[in-house]
């Protein structure tokens, strides 16, 4: 695998940010999705939620600046922008489960074709259970994003037909970022929107235990050629 | 006259009672109430069910109340984390219950004991282990979860200012789950950053009205607050 080419961390990052409409209302999930902040374009009006209650746009403290009331869902001290607004807890949660956010953008120990999420808990008998937010944003968009790598440390894909560790949400997710792919889970089936790099549609369908169709990187290819 | 105010915490939590069920607002630092825990732990109530949404970092605050062997039960959505040693010991030795709830249900259960909702059906957690054993119910085509509400005899809030009649406002995302704590409770207890005059407050600006709270208090620094992320 090392010969193909992966995204970072950060590009995966700017591919998500790349797909969100002005005006959208989106929450990013703890770790990876916090990332996709930094590749917003400070020019368009996205709107941030973050479900400790705030809403709106802002960017990490700068070191020494610290305000411990002002902090982020990853607990991370943040400067606000203009135009943010304080909430408390049951509006925050009610502005996810009621459908007004557009986006979630979540991490994920696993997806399933069927858009089943597993993300908060690996099944380990000795793990202490810990569940914050997950469940709720997991149902808490019209779109649930996820990012993460296509394939665990053991080389297996995290994309599967269906989920081996306890869900967080069922048939909840829309799409899914990959270091190797975009795919688009829609009722016909895995859309392949997007090859990252050189990876190419055999390399991914090798990789990746569900039927994957590449009828839309086709068009695109021959539409670039 | 109504005056709210007490001279002390200890005062004010003087009759938490053995077995009560305690809700501690907060979201990691911000919002936490130190000086009150610190109160709750010197006044000495036991066999505790505490209500708060993590389960303490480092040895300070929460870390400390269980450390102290005061709580029996916790209901919280995230209690392992940078720091949440005591906790983790607690659990693995035997030595505490706990009700893992999703954030926004723990936000909701406590928002219903507040305005009287017997409970309610909530999309969240449907098809998952923290659904097992729950009523269920489609919908108009969506699948939900019964959940009930979390009555609270004793929140113990953070706010930035409060009056006499013990009407609060707050700071920045340090407001978290206090308002909906302070409903939730029969007896609120707020420590105030600022003690100000009945009037003083715009009434725009009050977020939790007097009705839902007991006791103020004067806020006094305790050890500084850790602060970690996790």
């Amino acid at each position: 695998m090392s010969d193909m080419d992966k995204d970072t961390r950060n590009a995966m990052a700017a591919r998500v940010a790349r797909d969100i409409p002005e005006g959208a209302y989106v929450n990013l999930g703890i770790g990876l999705p916090t990332l996709v902040a930094n590749h917003l374009p400070p020019e368009k009006d996205i709107f941030l939620h973050s479900e400790n209650g705030v809403l709106g746009r802002w960017v990490a403290a700068p070191a020494g600046e610290e305000d411990w009331d002002m902090i982020n869902a990853g607990k991370e001290p943040i400067l606000p922008l203009p135009g943010v607004a304080f909430f408390h807890h049951a509006d925050s949660f009610g502005m996810m489960r009621g459908g007004h956010l557009d986006i979630c953008v979540l991490g994920a120990f696993q997806v399933a074709a069927n858009g089943d999420l597993a993300n908060w808990h690996t099944g380990a008998r000795d793990a202490i259970p810990a569940v914050g937010g997950a469940m709720d944003l997991a149902i808490g968009a019209k779109r649930i994003f996820v990012m993460m790598d296509h394939l665990n440390k053991d080389g297996q894909s995290k994309f599967l037909s269906s989920c081996t560790y306890p869900l967080t949400g069922l048939g909840c997710v829309s799409r899914v970022y990959t270091d190797l792919a975009t795919l688009e889970l829609t009722d016909r089936g895995v859309l392949v929107l997007e090859l990252v790099g050189d990876t190419t549609a055999e390399q991914l369908q090798a990789l990746t235990p569900v039927p994957l169709d590449f009828s839309a990187v086709a068009c695109a290819l021959a539409a670039e050629s | 006259m109504i005056n709210k105010l007490l001279s002390s915490a200890i005062d004010a939590l003087a009759d938490i009672p053995d077995g009560a069920v305690v809700a501690v607002g907060g979201f990691g630092g911000a919002g936490m109430p130190d000086d009150l825990i610190q109160a709750l732990i010197a006044q000495g109530a036991s066999d505790l069910t505490l209500v708060s949404n993590n389960a303490g970092q480092g040895d300070t605050g929460l870390a400390a109340l269980l450390k102290a062997g005061r709580v029996r039960r916790i209901l919280c959505s995230y209690p392992r984390m940078a720091g949440s040693h005591v906790f983790e010991t607690l659990y693995r030795a035997g030595k505490i219950e706990l009700e893992i709830v999703p954030q926004g249900n723990l936000a909701e259960r406590l928002r219903a004991a507040g305005c009287g909702i017997g409970g309610f059906y909530t999309p969240t957690g449907f098809g998952t282990l923290l659904a097992k054993g729950k009523e269920t119910r489609n919908i108009e085509g969506r699948n939900y979860v019964l959940e009930y509400p979390i009555h609270v005899d004793y929140a113990l809030i953070n706010a930035e200012e409060g009056d006499r009649w013990g009407n609060l406002a707050y700071r920045k995302t340090a407001r978290n789950f206090s308002p909906i704590m302070a409903m939730a409770s029969r007896n609120t207890i707020a420590s105030v950053g600022r003690v100000v005059e009945l009037g003083e407050l715009d009434p725009e600006r009050i977020i939790t009205p007097g009705i839902f709270v007991k006791h103020i208090v004067q806020r006094t620094e305790v050890a500084p607050a850790q602060q970690q992320v996790g």
